[in-house]
């Protein structure tokens, strides 16, 4: 029981600190590709292509790096940005796209600065997209991270991969398990955030 | 300000869209408190000449100058809050409520809180949107009319030296429409420092809000006459509005 609860808060420390920067580099980077369309293009197809590399071989790319990678929590975290970097790039992205071009307009004739227009306009417009990002990104990186056991990450996945290779069942399920429901619990706490973003402005 | 500097001035002012020019070597003249419409069939070029007044469009040649100075020559987002702009689409934000959406150019220009809520609780009563029920509502909850006044009220607070409307009333249905167009003229009548420049293709519109018609056709200035001549004007295009 001990066990459990020490590897369940690897696994959530991990997946909070990956996702948190992949939050502190998306955001930042689905605006730079709203506003650069050529550059945030290829910034995307780049995401795009980490997005494709099953888990597994991207832990096995990341264990010869220096710094980045070998074994332990590091990699795993490493690997965990890169997953949630997608979803979070691509739905600041959508969110800063779907802000009607009309109040656009109408922000910059009331002589706003491209900040202004940034910080009080466009970005709380595509928050509720961004969340849902996060939220996407949240739940992917919480599955993901149970393979990090396999380079020594910790986390659930140790249990699981513990219990498979002494044929135990009950093991397997003791991570397997708690693993799922963090999952579902993550989803639907960012669904409330995201429903909460959307009704203060009166559309849910 | 000395009396020959024109509060709105376009010295040959061409824009080109590839190889077409949307406005063709205009110039014009518009003096301080004028209430200007801007007339003409879609396409004709006046939404056009609206938008070079507040840099939504740069001119491709040419120079517009206001109060004496080429727009050009200083920052557009100060020279924006003190114009007002108006839209056919109200393009509130979706997530201020009423008074904040009211408040925009108040909160860039610095004003104390207090004076901001006043003079919007004052211009939302007048509009007859009265604040007290619809300052703290959405815009969503509010139905196109009450939108636009909204927007109005948006583009009035700061007493702007110049407002630009790009048929604002033109998406509403009849009644609210003549309802509206009363509103406005007499908000903006109040106001005698504000310039007045109003898009429309609608004649009885520009008659009964401007002093002053000009007429766009192919990018060109067709016609200009004061709203009392502009019914026996004899420009053959001035005709078929009239007649229309």
């Amino acid at each position: 029981m001990n066990d459990l609860l020490r590897l369940t808060g690897e696994h959530v420390l991990i997946v909070a600190i990956a996702v948190s920067v992949a939050i502190i580099a998306g955001v930042p980077l689905g605006t730079f590709a709203h506003r650069r369309k050529r550059a945030g293009g290829i910034a995307l197809r780049i995401t795009d292509v980490v997005q494709t590399i099953p888990s597994l071989a991207m832990f096995g790319f990341l264990i010869p790096l220096p710094f980045i990678g070998g074994i332990g929590a590091r990699p795993a975290i490493v690997a965990l940005v890169l997953y949630s970097l997608l979803p979070i790039v691509r739905s600041t992205l959508v969110g800063l796209e779907r802000v009607d071009p009309y109040v656009r307009e109408a922000a910059v004739a009331m002589g706003m600065t491209d900040r202004q227009l940034l910080w009080s306009v466009e970005l709380p417009l595509a928050t509720p997209a961004i969340v849902a990002g996060i939220r996407i990104a949240a739940v992917t990186a919480i599955g993901v991270a149970t393979i990090a056991a396999a380079v020594g990450g910790g986390g659930l996945g140790t249990l699981i991969f513990r219990g498979v290779a002494m044929v135990d069942t009950r093991l397997i399920l003791s991570g397997a398990l708690p693993a799922a429901l963090l999952a579902i619990g993550a989803d639907l706490v960012l669904t409330r955030v995201e429903r909460a973003f959307a009704r203060r402005r009166g559309e849910a | 300000m000395t009396d020959n500097v024109a509060v709105i001035e376009y010295r040959d002012v061409t824009v080109n869209a590839g190889s077409n020019a949307i406005l063709d070597r205009v110039s014009l003249r518009i003096e301080t408190g004028e209430r200007v419409a801007y007339l003409g069939r879609s396409g004709a070029g006046k939404t056009t000449a609206l938008k070079v007044i507040n840099g939504l469009v740069t001119p491709s040649s040419g120079e517009l100058l206001i109060d004496g100075t080429p727009i050009a020559a200083r920052p557009l987002p100060e020279l924006r809050r003190r114009i007002g702009y108006v839209m056919q689409q109200p393009a509130l934000f979706p997530h201020r409520s009423v008074l904040d959406n009211v408040a925009t150019v108040p909160q860039l220009l610095g004003w104390p809180e207090e004076r901001t809520r006043a003079e919007a609780v004052r211009l939302l009563d007048q509009l007859e949107l009265p604040a007290a029920t619809f300052g703290s509502r959405f815009p969503r909850s509010l139905s196109g009319g009450q939108q636009q006044r909204v927007a109005i009220a948006r583009a009035l607070i700061a007493a702007p030296e110049i407002l630009l409307c790009d048929e604002p009333f033109s998406a509403l249905d009849p009644l609210i429409r003549a309802e509206l167009q009363t509103l406005f003229r007499d908000a903006t009548r109040e106001r005698a420092a504000t310039t007045l420049v109003f898009v429309t293709h609608d004649v009885r519109e520009a008659l009964r809000i401007a002093e002053r018609v000009i007429v766009f056709d192919e990018g060109r200035v067709v016609a200009d006459t004061s709203a009392d001549a502009f019914l026996t004007h004899e420009h053959p295009l001035v005709r078929r509005f009239v007649d229309a």
